[in-house]
């Protein structure tokens, strides 16, 4: 039933998300999101919207209570909170609600792109793989008895007796008989797949801090939760490296550190590997995130990275993604280094990101050409 | 309404038990409107209270917020309306489907007696239509009193006036400027109903008289030595300018903040409107609010008398007592409007039952004889009845709270504490308690404020004065309402208030947000 406050409530849903949406920077910057999401849903904290009005602090006002107690002992509960009763706002201790809101990572994903203004990435004609999908669309006579459809059989059975007149309205038992049984049947259907995977590489070398790879959880997160939108089946592949490359699962990936030296090459040869072996480029559209302080070990080592790129990376992939994060100790060499050689190919988007209030700026660099 | 009505019209059962109870509550003297009871599904139920107990309002983001907390907190299991009435004449009460029958059966005891409240409480004499809220006598009232209270008309007039500047506007335009309103609407003046000040002002006259300087005495052959020309016209001046820093706007500080926005502020007509209808809607809402205490005393005091001698039969009585513990139950140290007010009520019937009042009751030191004073009056109905009428909650508190009822009933005084950071219990003392209590109820909680100077510094600036009592405005919250009184007055706003102990001036100028320390 449609009720007259559905017109306002929708209006305060779309404030609310008006406020994520003012707010998103803050709550991206703060990571707030991140760690609290269930399977596919975001919950939020909004504060409720409050109109101010003159008023007292509620610490200073105080008030009057019943129970028991001795002067200096605390009030238990929230002295101010709602009384029970009637539907009447009580009022008082405004601003200090939080009202939870349930946010799909879908919405979110589409909140962000709102706002940073993303492009929806363009088909690169990749779709055209064709995945065979069963959907059960009809019924027939004949099939597995576990397909069987009870109420279509029973309907049938019910059909047979009445017409042949066995059915007594006394005694209403239906018998079905083999011509009665119906089954669910399927038809293939042929549809399109955009399959994407993501692999992120970290340097986890000595000179990334936590606060360094904080950035970067922060980062993947909304990097997966845009890809995500995008793509209907998407995985994700961690690869950390200091002096050697190693495969490692999600939770490793953020909270390793070591304190070898840099040899970026090494990611990119496992990286290279790793869609060799598993994701053909003609199946997926492959993303690769590379996550460093930009201090390699030699210039030798870039010169290297910069022919894997060239020769194995780049032909297979949608786009090359490099972030450098900020540290105390690295030279930040290796932004320059990829600049200088890939400065017009559309393909290697580099970022710097200098604190967490650089993550939005970065996210749009890295996803505003819609590759 | 018709239409709405019909859908949600009482089944028979219900219906009987109605007449039943209509016909105990006016045996027992209570005096209501006539009452309609209308029964919700939770949804419906949701939606109206929403409403403030209305079924159509004006177009507003905040109805739906409380929506969605009522709803959110129906779904969890954490509470649910089980009763609402509305103040209007015939006045609507809402029924909950799916309640036990002893439940709707307290629910209409309950509501008889708020209607009863409703229509002879003096506060709620300011919500007649017909006499347009204006200087109404507290006390007397026609024979036959049947006032225009058909507020479920005007809220839904006032819905569709909003609408129709929501269509020309555009609802972002509007909803913003609500808001700003309803930033505002605290800002009433309480008593205006009841003051003649809200008949306009005979206008003094027109043409300023003639100005009469001070001559000194002299002869006439001296008169232009010892008053020459040039000095009388230097005092002139200085009278003339004198009496122009007098005649200041507002003549007296303006309590109605609200209205004198709405009739003195440039307002484009559409604004106009929307002030205007926040501002009928907050005064209609007022009385409520004034008399939480004494009202849903006052019917619970009726439904538990009504419930426990007349309407309840023995299978009954457990499910009616274990509700009303729960309507009655004090937690975590809150005041609980219904208990406060029905123990008071009672505490009163008793009092003058028994005689303990007046001089002699007052004056006597001898513990065993108050404890056993008992004239035989039996003035207490009598008593109760002229309280109802008479009283709001802050003189309710303030005339019969008394020292042996606060011991009685545990009630004590709580404060900050910033040491052990945490509301802690300051006082049992029953001054302290009284006061505290007082101070919660005074102008609704909210604090004093006047406009002062419609024409601060000579510029068109609004001047308006926190009248502090003891506590600061809450900063974060002044600052955003003074972004709303410039909203609505177009020009710079000052108020002047304390702060931490130092008198200051806040000042808004349209760009910047300023505090100055003004000279004690």
């Amino acid at each position: 039933m449609s009720l007259k406050i559905d017109q306002d409530h929708s209006r305060f849903r779309s404030i609310v998300r008006g406020r994520i949406r003012q707010n998103l920077r803050k709550y991206i910057s703060q990571g707030e999101l991140v760690g609290r999401h269930g399977k596919d849903v975001v919950s939020i904290p909004i504060p409720q919207i409050d109109i101010p009005h003159f008023s007292f602090g509620d610490r200073q006002r105080g008030g009057a209570g019943q129970g028991t107690g001795d002067p200096g002992d605390p009030v238990g509960g929230d002295p101010d909170g709602e009384e029970e009763g009637e539907g009447r706002q009580a009022g008082s201790g405004a601003g200090e609600h939080v009202l939870e809101v349930d946010v799909t990572l879908d919405e979110l994903a589409s909140i962000l792109g709102e706002e940073l203004e993303l492009p929806d990435i363009q088909d690169r004609g990749k779709s055209k793989i064709i995945n065979a999908k069963d959907r059960y669309t009809s019924i027939r006579r004949v099939g597995p008895e576990s397909l069987r459809n009870f109420r279509r059989t029973y309907r049938e059975a019910l059909k047979r007796q009445i017409s042949t007149g066995t059915y007594s309205a006394e005694n209403p038992i239906v018998v079905p008989i083999p011509s009665d049984k119906r089954y669910r049947s399927w038809k293939t259907e042929a549809e399109p797949v955009a399959n994407a995977v993501i692999i992120y590489m970290m340097d986890v070398s000595g000179s990334m801090g936590d606060e360094q790879k904080e950035i970067v959880r922060i980062e993947s997160f909304w990097i997966d939760a845009w890809l995500s939108k995008q793509y209907k089946g998407i995985e994700s592949r961690y690869i950390i490296h200091d002096a050697v490359a190693r495969e490692v699962d999600r939770d490793t990936f953020f909270h390793t550190r070591e304190s070898g030296g840099t040899m970026i090459s090494s990611a990119y040869k496992l990286c290279a590997q790793l869609i060799d072996d598993r994701y053909t480029p003609e199946e997926w559209n492959i993303y690769p995130f590379h996550f460093s302080d930009g201090d390699n070990w030699s210039m030798d080592d870039t010169l290297l990275c910069v022919e894997l790129l060239k020769t194995k990376l780049l032909p297979r992939v949608n786009m090359f993604a490099y972030g450098q994060v900020e540290s105390p100790y690295g030279s930040g060499q290796f932004v320059k280094d990829l600049r200088e050689h890939f400065a017009r190919d559309g393909r290697v988007v580099t970022s710097e990101i200098r604190d967490k209030d650089a993550i939005v700026g970065s996210i749009k660099e890295f996803l505003g050409k819609g590759n | 309404m018709s239409e709405f009505a019909l859908k949600t019209a009482l089944p028979a059962y219900l219906r009987e038990e109605q007449n039943k109870i209509e016909k105990l509550a006016a045996e027992a003297g209570l005096d209501f409107f006539p009452t309609v009871f209308e029964i919700l599904t939770y949804d419906q139920m949701n939606e109206i209270a929403a409403y403030g107990g209305f079924p159509n309002r004006y177009p507003h983001w905040r109805f739906g917020m409380e929506y969605e907390r009522l709803a959110k907190s129906y779904e969890y299991g954490l509470s649910k309306i089980y009763e609402m009435v509305i103040n209007n004449n015939p006045s609507y009460a809402y029924l909950l489907e799916g309640n036990s029958l002893v439940d709707q059966k307290l629910v209409m005891a309950h509501v008889y007696a708020h209607v009863d409240f409703f229509k002879n409480n003096f506060c709620f004499r300011q919500t007649d239509l017909d006499t347009g809220g204006r200087t109404v006598d507290p006390v007397r009232r026609a024979a036959g009193y049947d006032p225009n209270r058909r507020w479920i008309d005007k809220m839904a007039n006032h819905g569709s006036r909003i609408r129709r500047v929501v269509a020309r506007q555009g609802i972002n335009k509007v909803e913003e400027f609500i808001d700003h309103c309803l930033s505002l609407e605290n800002l009433l003046d309480l008593h205006a109903a009841f003051t003649a000040r809200w008949t306009k002002r005979a206008p003094e006259d027109d043409e300023p008289k003639a100005t009469e300087i001070p001559r000194l005495r002299s002869k006439d052959y001296m008169e232009s030595f010892i008053n020459p020309v040039e000095y009388l016209e230097e005092q002139r001046k200085k009278i003339e300018a004198e009496r122009d820093k007098q005649t200041k706007f507002p003549e007296h500080p303006e309590r109605d903040v609200l209205q004198f926005l709405a009739e003195n502020a440039p307002l484009d007509r559409w604004e106009r409107d929307v002030l205007e209808v926040i501002r009928e809607e907050a005064y209609y809402f007022a009385p409520q609010w004034q008399t939480k205490i004494m009202n849903e005393g006052w019917a619970t005091y009726w439904h538990s008398k009504l419930m426990t001698e007349r309407i309840l039969d023995a299978s009954e009585i457990i499910d009616y007592a274990d509700h009303a513990a729960g309507v009655l139950a004090t937690s975590g140290g809150r005041l609980n409007p219904y208990k406060l007010g029905v123990e008071l009520y009672r505490h009163i019937e008793e009092r003058w039952d028994r005689g303990q009042f007046g001089k002699e009751w007052e004056e006597c030191d001898d513990l065993d004889a108050k404890k056993n004073w008992n004239l035989g009056l039996g003035l207490g109905k009598k008593k109760i009845f002229e309280v109802r009428a008479l009283y709001n909650d802050v003189t309710f508190i303030d005339e019969f709270l008394t020292a042996d009822f606060v011991r009685e009933h545990r009630l004590f005084a709580f404060g900050w504490s910033n040491r052990n950071e945490r509301f802690e219990i300051e006082s049992r003392e029953f001054k302290a308690v009284k006061e505290k209590l007082l101070f919660q109820l005074t102008n609704g909680g909210n604090p004093s404020i006047y406009v002062e100077d419609a024409n601060f510094d000579n510029r068109g600036e609004l001047l308006l004065r926190h009248e502090h009592h003891g506590l600061d405005l809450r900063q974060d919250y002044a600052k955003e309402v003074m972004r709303s009184v410039l909203r609505v007055w177009k020009r710079p706003v000052n108020v002047t208030t304390v702060v931490e102990g130092k008198p200051v001036m806040l000042r808004h100028d349209g760009k910047e947000q300023t505090t100055r320390h003004l000279r004690g």
